[in-house]
Formats: structure tokens, C-alpha cells, sequence
């Protein structure tokens, strides 16, 4: 009898189990998050400049902005953030099985993730590209010169699919040296296994500072591929979907209005229709996504515009010291466009 | 499991809900048809979930290019090979670094394991250090510490430890030279095959010999010789039709010759040390479970102190080794997972992460991995049964 009580309480608790999963495809992400009383969000396992813990252990970085920002348009508060840090592999299933509402990741928009893994792009917040980092004392100066070489790379990125093209395009040859974590990865470049660490040239920079003598290592000019990143949410809930591609938005148009955190007060009394939507002193944009007319502002109040992210976090401003370039507004030059606010 | 009571012969049959047996077959009935209904409930449900998520299912990505490179594979590969590919080539790296793993354990577990017992005060404590050391140490930082402490000593390829300049080790690994077969290279095989079969007939004659006459050769000395010296002997008749690729240092790396990975070196030393410190208590108490009267007996008949473990001792405690050594073989093969940990091109690594990232195929990826590593522990499992079967005491 008791053997059978036993098989009986957990074939209940698997049922529930299956049950809960069921529920979960129906979900709404806002309301789930509401009743949490915080956004989940996954980031990367310490990237400097990204998302990486600072000497307080606060999670700091451009894309953990994205989550704060996200947080300030839902909650008004932009600590209303739970950080799950998630590895390359880790990423998508965390995302599609519900255990993160967004992913912002420096994840690399592709058709594959977008339209087969049940995922959706929001936006990209940092337009990307491969490059490759070699010891300064091998005397190379051009990526064509990488044949034979081996080389370190984190499982599970484009990087080790686009690294595999250019190479075979290129007709050359090399061994990839594959690790589960970008510290590892490190680790293998630093022990001297590989020759050459590739990845995107933003984390190239975020990884040579780390690095016991950064200036032994330089990044070579070439940038083999386009890697967009930006944030990720699950299909089928387009409320979320819009929620976190607007809060992305808000943050380019405040930084093409000139809207930064230390003048988002005087702002609002505005005459310019543009920043008066923007800041919801004029019609209440936030409605249609279910958030009240202040989201914009609060996100810019407690995060800042883009440019003000970018420069605190990669930016000049940052030990990273990545220029603007193409992730420059379109009016600068850059290539970042967000669409109006109207 | 109860004594079921004895059925009335007389009076009327009880209806069925009172007969014990009915009911519990009733019941087991009704709990399999509950446990069918649940797993299709789940299998159903998990595809309405991944259709309502819009994400793909199937097995149709593993005829896809895959697109990226893998370090080590025993098979062609490149990175225009299909990801079915990769399964297999993840597939033959576990099966490589745990067929090697399970044979340098059982070797080191039974040396050590016997060492501990020796009489000899250094030997036994330098054995039983080992097991204490290498038993409590987890095994993910002894593989960290064979990758990393050791890897970080090794020199730059340029600066590479060099036996006679044509082996080599160095950072990215051991580089030695590949045999390349001529024409006539056949004989080879051939004088091996016909060096086992005499070997084996040798044994045969010995045993009948030695059961007629009492008088016995050393039949494993002369056949090893036999294996080794026959086909030795036939390659410098022929001229030894044989050249080597010597792998040299060009550009980055060495080319040629083959080339033993760091991770591949780092794993396998890890795995063996680690079961095999389990492996040696588990032969020192199958040994000590041997009553000491079977030694003194054998003593008694004056046979030697290798005859003594060989003939009396061991095939007598391998009764008691083999059930736990099959879990230690199995436990070995189940860590090299943690290959992914250092970039070893393993199954878990190469298909469960590369694989399933790229294609985000999660479902069928990680059920084809944990079938792989079912089938591959029940096939050990009916081997050591088997042999178990064999060695067990059989009674006269």
C-alpha cells in the first residue's frame, strides 16, 4: 500500500508539473511580470560594458539597460529588475521555456533564431561585427594571415559559424578551440592554447581589459561579419513584444531630442510636440501597451538616453572606449533609427 | 510480496473484488493505463506548446549543414557536414576518451588496489595516498587542474619539447608521427593473426600437459613474444614498408603527423586517476574478502606468491569486484560529459551545446543525447553481467 501512495504522489506532482507548462503557453508576460513585482531578465555571464556585476555587485552595462529601462516603463522603477545570468547555450531555452521574460544578451539577430527557435528580435542596441585578437609578439597584422592558426571561441555563437565561413572562403585552414563561457574562452587564449580569441570586436574589447596584460594582445582591422544585437522576447505575445521594442525606442528618440536624464524635468515643459508625446505630456502613448502616459519618462529619468548609456558603458566615458561609429544616431552618421513616437 | 490465504474449495466463489489477486491485477492495470495516458497527455502537450511558440520540430536539422569546425573527429569532417554528422563525431570522441578511460582505470585500480595490501609499509601507504588524495577531490577541478596547471607549463609550439625531432609536445598538445602503410604492409596483420592462433594452441597443449604431466611452460611470456616478435619479424623481412609523416612546425602550428589534444590528454588522466582511486578499494576489499585460509592453503601447497593471487585469490574476488566495478566503469563513462568543461569535442560538448544552440532543436537534441548514454551504459551493463555470469562461483 504504501509503495503505491508513494508512485501516487508523484505521478500528481508530475501531473501538475505538465499542467503548469500548459498554462505557460498562454501566458501574459506584462501580467506575469506585474504579479512578480520584477522583470526578469537574462544576461550574459559577465561581459565588462554589457552586463557584468560592478564592485558593489550591481549589474551594469548597455544591455542591462535595456532591462532597467524595460523595468522603468512597467514599474516606474528601474531595480525592479531579477538578473539571470545565462551562458550562449543556456540562452534560448531559459527565453522559450519561461524561465527569463526578455533576454538581453548581446545576442546576434539571425532568421534561424527569429523565425524557427519561436523567438522575436526587439530592436538592436548595438550593431556588431567578428573580429580577431593575437598576441602583438606573432607579428600578424591581417586576419588573411590566420592560416593554420588555432583559435579560441565560445560554443554556441555565430561567431563559430561565421569564423568556420570566412576561413573556408578565404581557403584557409584552423582549429577551433571551443569553451562553454567566455572566461574560459579567456583562459584557453591566455594559457597560449589558441593563438587567436574571436568573437564580436565589442567583446574583444570588453575581454582584452580583462586580461593580465592588455597590452600584449591587439584586435586585428578585420570585421568579418554583421552581428546586430539586441534584446529578445518569446513569440506570441506581442503586448511584451511592443513593451520592450518601444522601451528600446524611447531611449534612441530621447537621445535625437536632445531628452537626457539630468534634463527630462524642465523637458516636459516642452513646446516641441515631438518630446511632448515622447514625455506624455501630450495623448497617453503608453495605453496601447498597457502602461501608464509616464513610461517614456521614467525610463529616461532613471536610465538615461541611449548616447547617455552608451557613453557610460562603452562609450568613451567607459575603460571599454568603443567610438560611436555606425552605432551612431542616423543623424550623426551612425546607422541607429528608431521609429517616431506618434 | 504476501502470503496469499489459501482459496475456500468449498462454498461459493467470492466475487472478484474480494479475490487479492484480482484486485492487485486490477489495480496494476488501471495504474499502467494511467501512466500510458499521462505520457501521451505530455508528448501531446509539449507539441502544442512548441506549435503555439511557433518553434520548429523534428529531426529534418540534422541533414543541414552545420557550418561550424570540431578540433578532433576520428571520421572526415568539415564544417560543411551535416549536423548528423556531429552526433557522430561527438558520439566517437565519448566512446574514444571512455574506452581509453575504463582501460587505464581498470590498470591503475587493480595495481594500486593490490599495492595497498603489500606487506611492504611504503608501498601500502604510498597506495592508500593515493586513493584518499585522488578519491576526494571532485572531479571536475582535477580536470580543471590537468588542463589549466599543466597546460599553462608546456612551452609555446615554437619552443616545443622535442624527442629526437619527431615527437613533440608543446602547448596544443602531443605531436607524433603517423604511420603511412605501403603496398606489402599486409603481411603484418596476417603474421599477427597466425601469432594468436599458435598462441592460443600453445595455451591449449600447456594446460593438457600440465594436467598429464604436472609440467608447465610459461605460456603467457612465450605467447606475448609471439605477438609482439612475429609481426616484427616479418616487417624487417619486408623491408619495414613503412614511412612516417614526421609532423613539422610550419607557420602557426605543426602540421602533419597526428596530433593528441591537450583537452583530449587533460580529460583521460582525469577520468583514469579519479575511478581509478574508487577502483583500487574496490579490489583491495574484494581481495580482503577472500577468507585468509585460502592463501595459507595454497601456501600449504607450496605454490608461489604469484600463483597464490594469480590461481587462488583473484578469480575468487573478482566475484565480489565485478558488480561495483561495472558502476565505476559506467560513472567513468557518464563524466566524460564534463569534456564541455574544457573544449574536449565530446558528445555533450560537440552536439548537446553546439548542435542544440545552433539549431535550438532542445527536445530532440537532448533526447538523442541521454538515449546515447542509456544505450551505451546497458551495453556495459550486459557486458558486466555477462562476465559476471561467467567468473561466478560454479558449484561442483
Amino acid at each position: 500500500m504504501r509503495d503505491n501512495k508513494n508512485k501516487w504522489v508523484l505521478l500528481t506532482s508530475a501531473a501538475a508539473l505538465a499542467l503548469g507548462t500548459a498554462s505557460l503557453a498562454s501566458a501574459n508576460t506584462l501580467q506575469n511580470t506585474i504579479e512578480r513585482g520584477a522583470v526578469q531578465c537574462g544576461v550574459s555571464d559577465g561581459l565588462p560594458g554589457f552586463s557584468a556585476p560592478d564592485d558593489q555587485g550591481e549589474w551594469q552595462g548597455l544591455d542591462v539597460d535595456v532591462c532597467r529601462a524595460v523595468a522603468a516603463a512597467v514599474f516606474g522603477d528601474a531595480e525592479a529588475v531579477r538578473y539571470i545570468s545565462l551562458n550562449a547555450v543556456e540562452r534560448f531555452t531559459a527565453l522559450q521555456s519561461g524561465e527569463v521574460d526578455l533576454l538581453s544578451r548581446n545576442t546576434t539577430w539571425t532568421t534561424t533564431r527569429d523565425t524557427t527557435l519561436g523567438l522575436n528580435f526587439a530592436g538592436v542596441n548595438f550593431y556588431d561585427g567578428i573580429g580577431f585578437m593575437i598576441n602583438r609578439d606573432l607579428g600578424v597584422s591581417s586576419a588573411k594571415e590566420l592560416d593554420g592558426a588555432a583559435i579560441c571561441v565560445q560554443s554556441g555563437t555565430t561567431t563559430e559559424l561565421n569564423v568556420a565561413d570566412y576561413f573556408r572562403a578565404n581557403d584557409m585552414q584552423f582549429d577551433p578551440i571551443v569553451f562553454d563561457t567566455s572566461e574560459q574562452t579567456v583562459g584557453g587564449y591566455e594559457a597560449g592554447r589558441c593563438d587567436v580569441l574571436t568573437s564580436d570586436t565589442s567583446q574583444l574589447a570588453a575581454l582584452r581589459i580583462q586580461l593580465s596584460d592588455p597590452d600584449q594582445s591587439v584586435i586585428l582591422p578585420e570585421v568579418i561579419s554583421k552581428e546586430p544585437l539586441g534584446p529578445v522576447v518569446r513569440q506570441g505575445d506581442d503586448q511584451w513584444f511592443n513593451i520592450v521594442k518601444w522601451s528600446l525606442f524611447a531611449m534612441l528618440n530621447a537621445e535625437e531630442m536632445g531628452v537626457t536624464s539630468e534634463n527630462v524635468d524642465e523637458m516636459r515643459n516642452s513646446e516641441d510636440p515631438d518630446i511632448a508625446r515622447l514625455l506624455g505630456q501630450d495623448g497617453n502613448y503608453g495605453e496601447g501597451m498597457g502602461l501608464d502616459a509616464n513610461w517614456a519618462y521614467n525610463i529616461i529619468s532613471q536610465v538615461g538616453n541611449y548616447g547617455e548609456s552608451y557613453e557610460r558603458n562603452v562609450g568613451m566615458g567607459s575603460p571599454l572606449q568603443i567610438e560611436r561609429g555606425i552605432n551612431a544616431l542616423w543623424t550623426e552618421g551612425g546607422i541607429q533609427y528608431a521609429p517616431p513616437i506618434r | 510480496m504476501s502470503v496469499r490465504p489459501k482459496a475456500h474449495s468449498l462454498g461459493p466463489k467470492p466475487p472478484f473484488w474480494r479475490d487479492r489477486a484480482k484486485r492487485a491485477l486490477i489495480f496494476q492495470a488501471l495504474l499502467i493505463a494511467a501512466v500510458v495516458v499521462f505520457l501521451l497527455y505530455i508528448i501531446g502537450n509539449t507539441q502544442d506548446n512548441l506549435a503555439a511558440r511557433g518553434i520548429t520540430t523534428g529531426f529534418g536539422f540534422l541533414t543541414n549543414t552545420a557550418g561550424f569546425g570540431i578540433v578532433q573527429s576520428l571520421i572526415d569532417y568539415s564544417s560543411q557536414s551535416t549536423y548528423g554528422r556531429t552526433f557522430v563525431v561527438g558520439l566517437l570522441n565519448t566512446l574514444l576518451v571512455s574506452a581509453l578511460g575504463i582501460i587505464a582505470a581498470t590498470i591503475i585500480g587493480f595495481t594500486v588496489g593490490i599495492a595497498r595490501l603489500s606487506p611492504n609499509w611504503l608501498i601500502a601507504r604510498l597506495a592508500s595516498g593515493y586513493i584518499e588524495i585522488f578519491r576526494n577531490i571532485p572531479l571536475l577541478l582535477q580536470i580543471f587542474f590537468w588542463y589549466f596547471a599543466v597546460l599553462r607549463a608546456m612551452p609555446s609550439a615554437r619552443d616545443s619539447y622535442s624527442l629526437g625531432e619527431v615527437i613533440f609536445l608543446n602547448v596544443r598538445g602531443l605531436y607524433v608521427p603517423e604511420p603511412l602503410f605501403e603496398s606489402g604492409f599486409g603481411l603484418i596483420p596476417l603474421a599477427f593473426g597466425v601469432a594468436i592462433v599458435a598462441s592460443i594452441a600453445l595455451t591449449i597443449w600447456n594446460k593438457r600437459r600440465h594436467e598429464a604431466t604436472g609440467q608447465r611452460l610459461p605460456a603467457g611470456w612465450i605467447s606475448l613474444g609471439l605477438i609482439v616478435g612475429l609481426p616484427l619479424l616479418v616487417l624487417f623481412v619486408t623491408g619495414v614498408p613503412v614511412t612516417w609523416d614526421v609532423p613539422e612546425l610550419r607557420g602557426f602550428n605543426f602540421r602533419g603527423g597526428i596530433t593528441i589534444i591537450p583537452e583530449f590528454l587533460a580529460l583521460w588522466l582525469a577520468l583514469s586517476i579519479y575511478t581509478a582511486s574508487f577502483i583500487a578499494e574496490i579490489v583491495r576489499s574484494g581481495i580482503q574478502a577472500i577468507p585468509h585460509g585460502q592463501t595459507e592453503a595454497a601456501q600449504a601447497l607450496s605454490l608461489p606468491q604469484n600463483l597464490v593471487l594469480r590461481l587462488v585469490v583473484v578469480p575468487q574476488a573478482l566475484r565480489v569486484i565485478i558488480p561495483p566495478l561495472t558502476s565505476q566503469y559506467l560513472n567513468l563513462i557518464k563524466n566524460s560529459s564534463l569534456a564541455t568543461a574544457i573544449g574536449y569535442p565530446d558528445l555533450v560538448s560537440v552536439f548537446a551545446g553546439t548542435t542544440l544552440n545552433q539549431t535550438g532543436q532542445a527536445i530532440e537534441v537532448i533526447a538523442m543525447t541521454m538515449a546515447v548514454y542509456l544505450t551505451i551504459s546497458l551495453l556495459v551493463s550486459m557486458f558486466m553481467n555477462w562476465f559476471n555470469a561467467r567468473v561466478a562461483l560454479v558449484e561442483r
